[in-house]
């Protein structure tokens, strides 16, 4: 949409309103007095500053912690979004080869050659340390210009965003080297780093939008984020509810499968002891009867922080899974796979097993980011022996990789030796594959892949896998 | 409804945020952005501010230090269940009315009902008990009033409070409406026991305060106890840390944080080994449950005394 050149002061309030308006979308009460205090608030801070700007929005907009919390998410995306859609319209689509000069902040351009690393790497570590949000940002732009003019990009947001920030050395816990030796050491934080990473996304999202003209959908994040029960216990008794269903249906389709069957072993022994009664003729044929069918089910629970909200409703699901079902062994991962069958079992409570396993799980080892393509290795490695064709492996995951290697391969080895796969991802099928989820790595692989993030979709999962 | 005086009396319109920041570190309360960036706009824009936050993460003493940084009084209107609007706007003395109808009749407490300019008489100002808010209101100079914990109070007296807000001013029947003299800064806590109304959160500012991150935390320790070692604090604060992150009762606040510290130095610990921390944990946990699991997750993980590598 064209606009005429107008006042910045216009522009803003015209924002301003949009976005209002979208929070209210998102079921925040943000009626004409809030939006009035919204513009006198952001009269009185500079608006380069986007700290000072998102702050005095929200003070004036968001009135509760939950609140705040959706105010975030749809302030990062909707004006990233407003950002891109003027870059659009100023310029145009920008070819992929980066022809365009890379813009700072101020926009003047930036020469990545000149772009000393070393220098670049201290000042980053210096910025996560000093927690400034701002340096960061402007920092991470240019380690993406640095790292695009050395060609190494993947073209995958979540690949390049781990590349950058490997090149760059910034591994958290990690002792930064001051660069004549004698300054002191600055420890990287977990959280500094994620932060950085952050800043990363964004700007590479920001390219790939300038590159391809296309903005990525909203996303409706804030559904998502409050389908998700924050507190484990309140959707707890849905959740029984759903996998009490699920156990009942499995139940059932047993005995259906018994009767149609075909393949049934005579009982040799059976059939002739009944043939004498009728002169040795065998004219029933008697079976051995079926083992009956043992559904021993696998389930594997990402835990990483990535899918925080998610796990807690993911546990929920493998607490109310182990109330039901006997023959149940349970994993939670992060970068390592750790069976935690056994703290099911003795722990009822749910608040304790969740707390054990958040204590005790040992599945973070060094960075925290989760590693599918590791879980899978050292699940086929130490697990997959018992699995056999009765068995069900489902998986419960968003399957971010933050760019490590997926390992596909042994994950495909993992759903032949079982019976049947299937994957529970906490978000919506609109983000898989965005980013640095490699769902697409994965799905062909499974029976049948869900997304699950409400116990809407817990049923519809049920019912679909108890079906015949 | 008439318009609110105008804001900023205190200080200058162009008292920017960062010297709403520096004058509160000044004043010993060291902000984060989001509490600089309110308590700076609640001055700009005249606003009265919603803090909300777990116990102990300073949402008190956000009022007080603001109190000290603008040089203006302080009044705080404790709130809690029951409160009327006797003690939070006036009550009349009537020990005092009575002495006086007696003394003008003259008569004694047999004597004839007093006339009406008795009457007139025990209904003026020297007759009213003031209370927080008739004395926020009413004083000449601006002040910084507190309205502390309103989650305990009842929906009817949120109304109340909530035309106080937003008329500034109060009136009294038999004296006529005390206008607001000056702009009050007007800070409001709750813990949350209960959700307040959409009016009165539509009228406010809102801050949400948390528990700060360790390297504000330990400035904060550090501000109280000075004299404990650097790296210590920065240990205490991280032990602290773990400890908010189980599950417990009643977490540790920054209030904790600080009289820990102030333990340790008094025992002269130089590090937080298991022994030291089994011998002082009940400073920071303070519920029976709660210790067997702290000592049990943290005070377990923390290296054996003698061995000198708890701090790094
Ligand atoms: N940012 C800060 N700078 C300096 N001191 C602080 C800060 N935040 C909190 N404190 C200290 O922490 C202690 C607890 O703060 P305070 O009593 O204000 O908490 P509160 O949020 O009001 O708690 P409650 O909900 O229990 O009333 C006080 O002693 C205060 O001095
Ligand atoms: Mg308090």
């Amino acid at each position: 949409m064209p606009r005429p050149a107008r006042a910045p002061r216009d522009l803003i309030a015209d924002q301003l309103v949009s976005f209002c308006d979208e929070l209210r979308s998102e079921g925040l009460a943000v009626g004409t007095s809030e939006i009035l205090d919204a513009f006198s608030a952001v009269e009185q801070v500079p608006w380069s500053d986007r700290l000072q700007f998102r702050e005095a929005l929200a003070a004036t907009l968001a009135k509760s912690q939950e609140d705040r919390h959706l105010f975030e998410q749809v302030f990062d995306r909707w004006f990233f979004r407003a950002a891109e859609l003027e870059a659009i319209d100023r310029e145009g689509p920008v070819e992929a080869d980066g022809a365009e000069p890379d813009r700072g902040e101020s926009g003047e351009p930036i020469d990545g050659e000149r772009i000393d690393v070393d220098e670049l790497t201290e000042m980053i570590r210096q910025a996560i340390a000093d927690g400034d949000d701002a340096l960061m940002r402007d920092l991470a732009q240019l380690a993406v210009a640095a790292f695009g003019r050395r060609g190494e990009g993947s073209g995958v947001v979540g690949v390049d965003v781990q590349r950058i920030r490997r090149s760059l050395g910034l591994t958290p816990g990690s002792q930064a080297q001051a660069a004549d030796g004698a300054g002191e050491d600055v420890e990287l934080d977990r959280d500094g780093v994620r932060r950085f990473e952050g800043h990363l996304r964004r700007e590479l999202e920001r390219r790939l939008i300038e590159r391809t003209g296309k903005l990525p959908p909203a996303r409706p994040l804030a559904d998502l984020d409050r389908a998700l029960p924050t507190n484990p216990t309140q959707d707890l008794a849905a959740v029984h509810r759903s996998v009490t269903m699920l156990k009942r249906r499995l139940a059932t389709l047993g005995n259906e499968q018994r009767g149609r069957r075909r393949g049934r072993v005579v009982d040799v022994r059976r059939t002739m002891r009944a043939s004498l009664e009728t002169g040795g003729v065998p004219l029933t044929l008697r079976y051995r009867p079926r083992r009956p069918r043992r559904p021993e089910i696998y389930v594997l629970c990402d835990v990483s922080t990535s899918v925080t909200s998610a796990s807690v409703f993911f546990l929920s699901v493998l607490h109310a899974l182990h109330d039901s079902f006997r023959k149940l062994r349970s994993f939670v991962f992060i970068e390592r796979i750790s069976e935690v069958t056994e703290t099911f079992e003795r722990e009822r409570d749910f608040r304790k097993v969740s707390e054990r396993i958040s204590q005790d799980g040992g599945v973070a080892d060094i960075s925290g980011y989760t590693d599918y393509g590791r879980v899978w290795l050292e699940f086929l490695e130490e697990i997959s022996a018992d699995l056999d064709p009765r068995s069900t492996v489902i998986v419960l995951g968003d399957a971010r990789t933050n760019g490590r290697d997926p390992h596909a391969a042994a994950f495909a080895k993992l759903t032949e030796r079982a019976g049947r796969t299937f994957w529970l991802n906490p978000e919506p099928r609109l983000y898989w594959n965005y980013g640095d989820s490699v769902m697409a790595a994965y799905e062909p692989l499974t029976t049948e892949s869900f997304e699950c993030w409400t116990t809407k979709h817990l049923e519809h999962f049920v019912d679909v896998v108890a079906k015949p | 409804m008439s318009p609110p005086p105008t804001a900023a009396a205190g200080s200058g319109p162009a008292a920017g945020l960062e010297a709403t920041r520096d004058a509160l570190a000044a004043s010993g309360y060291l902000a984060d952005d989001s509490a600089a960036l309110v308590s700076h706009l609640a001055q700009q824009l005249g606003k009265p501010v919603l803090v909300e936050g777990p116990a102990g993460v300073g949402k008190t003493e956000l009022a007080k230090a603001l109190s000290r940084a603008t040089g203006r009084e302080l009044i705080r209107l404790q709130c809690y269940e029951g409160l009327d609007e006797a003690k939070a706007l006036y009550e009349w003395n009537y020990r005092k009315q009575l002495l006086r109808i007696q003394a003008e009749a003259g008569t004694g407490p047999e004597g004839e009902p007093a006339g009406g300019e008795v009457m007139e008489d025990i209904f003026g100002e020297e007759f009213l008990l003031t209370r927080p808010l008739l004395a926020a209101i009413a004083s000449e100079a601006p002040v910084v009033l507190l309205i502390d914990e309103i989650d305990k109070t009842d929906q009817e007296f949120e109304a109340m409070l909530l035309e106080v807000l937003s008329d500034f001013q109060i009136s009294i029947p038999e004296l006529g409406v005390v206008e607001a003299q000056s702009m009050p800064i007007v800070l409001l806590t709750s813990n949350n026991s209960r959700e307040l109304t959409e009016a009165l959160k539509r009228r406010c500012l809102y801050l949400w305060l948390d528990y700060p991150a360790i390297d504000r935390e330990v400035e904060i320790v550090r501000l109280h106890v000075p004299d404990l070692d650097a790296g210590l604090a920065r240990r205490l604060v991280e032990v602290v840390g773990m400890v908010r992150e189980l599950d417990l009762k009643k977490p540790p606040s920054i209030a904790e944080s600080i009289d820990w510290a102030r333990a340790l130095l008094l025992l002269g610990a130089d590090q937080i080994d298991s022994e030291t921390f089994n011998r002082t944990m009940s400073i920071i946990v303070k519920h029976r449950t709660d210790l067997d699991l702290v000592a049990e997750r943290v005070g377990m993980r923390l290296p054996a005394a003698g061995r000198n590598d708890g701090t790094s």
